[in-house]
């Protein structure tokens, strides 16, 4: 039995009932329907802000972070006020007053996969606002183990890609991409940057996706990947495939159960950073402060020419990330070193690589410039 | 010999430094073949072959499809960002 309407509701979603795909009885569907939001950020706050507003009767978010100010160039679903607050319960107060006909269940707990399950049984669709690779390839496989429609979009800069996974009747996210990709070759947002109102782009995408599954009218993306950029202005629609050889979805399916995905992926399942290179190969920000005022230390900054314009280490020598495995020529591998970049995720993946080229002096600035920022040269910018 | 169009999106876009190629390659050339040779050819995009999405005509290509000629071949790398 689907829930009835309030004579106040029936007005709040007047333009709702006025088309024929949604109607009356669109809109009591929708009341009686659920919806899972993982990642309340740049994706999940046009997710779940439009969710809200449509009349979802049901509306989980899932996130383990505060807000930041840095968040707040696209995740609008937060404001200023809300810095340092939690992130789930910053976007439940704004859905809240967007819709207090709604309700709104927090999970303030990283999606893993002791948990996943259990919290996304309930729901009728999942919807992928994630940001990084093991929760993404999670978020696949228990929609796919418990039936349900996962709603997929990603971003990188100017790109998008959004879908809908949906074993039952297409292809699932590892029908695609059955191999992550190697460790540190795909940056993620907060090392690659992200136009600000892409997400909104794409997650609004993602919510139409949503509402159309839950109407059950239209043609969902099942089956097709559509591919945005910003720049060309392009949206390009790929025909997809059911993979044969799946693991989770194929004939022959191997995968039964949740895994470990930051070993799968071999990367960690948030993207933060303070990147470490492990034990004995980090330095901190005070650390060399202190070893610089007494020895002499090569440091080498491996960041993009146009970061520098935002801050920079006297006397460092700049060879971005990319280009380094073709000039290590121009290093000494006698030279104690140190290697730094924003955050220290990617300095850590240049240490491995000179480590590999027979370099053995070389530390990695802990949580890189921005951790210099913050604990030695305050008049450097974070960003 | 098959002529055929290569686009690039993403990140792919970025280390190839090219939004798009055109190539002539033997007219039984598989996918799996096609990334062995581009990753031999440019080395930089070895290591995004290992993880990339390959469509012939707009429509997702396994690795043994082969190639026919005039293709446009688009590589979408994954992203991840959210």
């Amino acid at each position: 039995m689907l829930p009835g309407l309030t004579r106040e509701e029936i007005l709040r979603y007047s333009r709702h009932l006025l088309i024929p795909e949604v109607g009356l009885e669109g809109q009591r569907k929708l009341k009686g329907s659920s919806a899972l939001v993982i990642g309340t950020g740049g994706l999940g706050s046009p997710v779940a802000l439009y969710l809200a507003a449509a009349g979802v009767g049901r509306i989980g978010l899932v996130d383990y972070d505060v807000v930041d100010s840095s968040n707040l160039q696209r995740q609008v679903i937060h404001g200023t006020n809300g810095i340092g607050k939690l992130k789930v319960e910053s976007a439940r107060d704004r859905m809240l007053d967007l819709n207090p006909d709604i309700e709104v269940e927090v999970y303030n707990e990283p999606f893993t996969s002791e948990n996943a399950m259990r919290i996304a049984k309930d729901y009728d669709v999942i919807i992928d606002g994630t940001d990084n690779f093991p929760t993404r390839y999670l978020t696949n496989d228990v929609s796919v183990f418990l039936g349900k429609p996962n709603i997929y979009g990603s971003i990188f800069r100017f790109d998008g890609q959004v879908s809908v996974f949906y074993a039952k009747e297409g292809p699932c996210y590892r029908c695609l991409f059955p191999e992550p990709p190697p460790p540190g070759l795909v940056p993620s947002c907060a090392e690659g940057g992200v136009l600000g109102v892409l997400p909104g782009t794409i997650g609004t995408l993602q919510a139409t996706e949503a509402l159309k599954v839950l109407l059950g009218i239209g043609d969902p993306l099942i089956g097709k990947l559509l591919l945005y950029n910003a720049l060309d202005m392009s949206f390009d629609f790929v025909k997809l495939k059911k993979n044969p050889k799946c693991r989770v979805c194929g004939p022959n399916a191997d995968i039964k159960e949740l895994i470990d995905y930051e070993e799968f992926c071999g990367v960690p399942g948030h993207d933060h950073e303070e990147g470490s290179a492990g034990t004995g190969w980090d330095i901190t920000a005070s650390e060399l402060y202190e070893r610089v005022k007494t020895n002499h230390l090569k440091l080498l900054d491996v960041r993009e020419p146009h970061e520098l314009e935002i801050s920079k280490l006297p006397n460092a020598v700049n060879i971005p990330l990319g280009q380094l495995a073709g000039r290590l020529a121009e290093l000494d591998s006698a030279e104690d070193m140190v290697v730094f970049c924003k955050g220290g995720t990617r300095s850590a993946r240049a240490l491995e690589l000179l480590v590999s080229a027979g370099f053995k002096k070389v530390k990695n600035l802990k949580g890189g410039i921005n951790a210099w920022a913050k604990d030695v040269d305050m008049n450097l910018p974070v960003y | 010999m098959n002529h055929i169009k290569l686009l690039f999106f993403a990140t792919i876009r970025d280390r190839a430094g090219t939004k798009s190629l055109e190539m002539e390659i033997p007219a039984d050339m598989t996918i799996q073949g096609l990334k062995d040779k581009l990753s031999t050819d440019y080395p930089n995009l070895k290591d995004s072959m290992k993880s990339v999405l390959i469509t012939i005509n707009r429509e997702y290509a396994f690795d043994e499809a082969v190639v026919p000629s005039n293709a446009e071949i688009a590589l979408f790398p994954p992203v991840s960002g959210g």
